[in-house]
């Protein structure tokens, strides 16, 4: 099972859910540190040396002698990642999504494409939990194709993952979920909260998804996010009270589950009601 | 020689668009015998990225010598360059206005890109 944990507003405790949701299933699982602008599921997990990969993508490269100046790349471009007005195109690699499109569009085969880093992914062992993260190079805005790369690192033979996801409904969290077979929600009940789950909500059901909301920091604000649920039928998987020795392990680096046992139970409860969801 | 002026408008009297990627129109003004034509460039109005470049593109398709415009961005500016434009960055509220002034010679060739991208 692919399961993803994904939030519309930041900060409300997807690397919370996921860290220690993967510490509780007991038995093998991959653990995706998606959120490659800022993977920090590492911080909560004592991991062994953590093997490196460098990751790039594919940059257009013209060979002046053969290019006639015809401007069938460009006008194939839809990120203007390159530019032909005659001589020899421009190439603007960061704005380039690595699709050699250009490439393949050549008549006169003028396109070969080199490797451009973007960033890193990095490997490393905690118990039952393998973790993988993108680490995406400062200055790069391209994170789709760097998270394309951790999910293709998916620890063979394991049947159990978790996918960390950056925050929002944009293009890196799409990368994220597609190929999930289920999304937990995590927000907290707040009117940002509200706001933010709606739009992941939309987002969720665009991509036809299972989907269940886990809500954080419960007590804190209001009602409105479990009304909503309510009224949208949307299963409620979790709620994890407002408790301040919660923040402080946080704010440690630790494990909910490790440093507050009595709330192992919750996450086992999270990973059933899961489980239940999906074969029914 | 032609000249390519931003504009939102469609003669001498419109107004000079101060952007130069997400200019809606250029006008083109052939100084040899003082005619001009008008070119779509809504297109990359609601471009999400390039804007610049694409727009560079065009005008440089155009076979003009010189741009005239508010204000013109870094990778905008590199293609222009690399086709050999000249940019020259104007505040004139018309694009006769601007034409005046470039053909009394009181605009100055920009060296480089006067604002960062995405600017406005």
């Amino acid at each position: 099972m692919i399961l993803a944990i994904a939030s519309g507003k930041g900060g409300t405790g997807k690397t919370t859910v996921a860290v220690n949701l993967a510490r509780v299933t007991g038995f093998t699982v991959g653990l995706m540190d998606c959120d490659v602008e800022e993977p920090n599921a590492h911080l909560f997990l004592k991991t062994g040396p953590a093997s490196q990969e460098i990751v790039g993508i594919p940059i257009p490269q013209v060979d002046e002698t053969l290019c006639n100046g015809c401007g069938d790349c460009s006008r194939f471009c839809r990120f203007h990642a390159i530019a032909s007005f005659g001589g020899k195109p421009l190439i603007f690699s960061e704005l380039c999504h690595g699709c050699g499109g250009c490439a393949r569009v050549c008549p006169r085969l003028a396109i070969s494409e080199a490797n451009h880093r973007i960033g890193v992914v990095e490997t490393a062992q905690m118990e039952n939990i393998t973790l993988v993260q993108g680490r995406l190079d400062v200055g790069v805005a391209m994170a789709p194709p760097l998270i394309r790369a951790v999910k293709a690192r998916l620890p063979k033979g394991v049947p159990t993952v978790i996918l960390d996801a950056p925050p929002g409904t944009s293009c890196p969290v799409i990368a994220t979920l597609q190929g999930a077979d289920f999304v937990a929600l995590v927000t907290e009940p707040t009117p940002f909260g509200l706001h933010d789950l709606e739009l992941a909500v939309d987002m969720v059901r665009e991509l036809r998804l299972p989907f269940g909301v886990v809500v954080n920091r419960a007590g804190s604000g209001d009602d409105r996010v479990h009304a909503y649920c309510n009224e949208k039928n949307i299963p409620l998987l979790l709620e994890i009270p407002d408790d301040r020795r919660i923040a402080e392990a946080y704010s440690r680096g630790e494990l909910i589950v490790e440093a507050l046992p009595g709330y192992r139970c919750h996450f086992e409860k999270l990973w059933n009601s899961i489980g239940e969801l999906i074969t029914t | 020689m032609k000249i390519a002026f931003s504009t939102s408008g469609d003669d001498l009297n419109a107004a000079l668009d101060s952007r130069f990627g997400r200019a809606p129109k250029f006008l083109v003004y052939d100084l040899d015998n003082g005619t001009f034509a008008v070119v779509d460039n809504r297109q990359n109005l609601d471009a999400a990225q390039g804007a610049g470049i694409q727009s560079a593109e065009t005008v440089a398709r155009l076979g003009v010598g010189a741009i005239v415009t508010g204000h013109c961005g870094p990778k905008a500016f590199r293609v222009l360059k690399a086709a050999g434009i000249k940019v020259y960055n104007s505040n004139a509220a018309t694009v006769t206005e601007a034409l005046e002034h470039f053909k009394a010679g009181k605009l100055v060739e920009a060296g480089s890109a006067d604002v960062e991208g995405h600017w406005a």
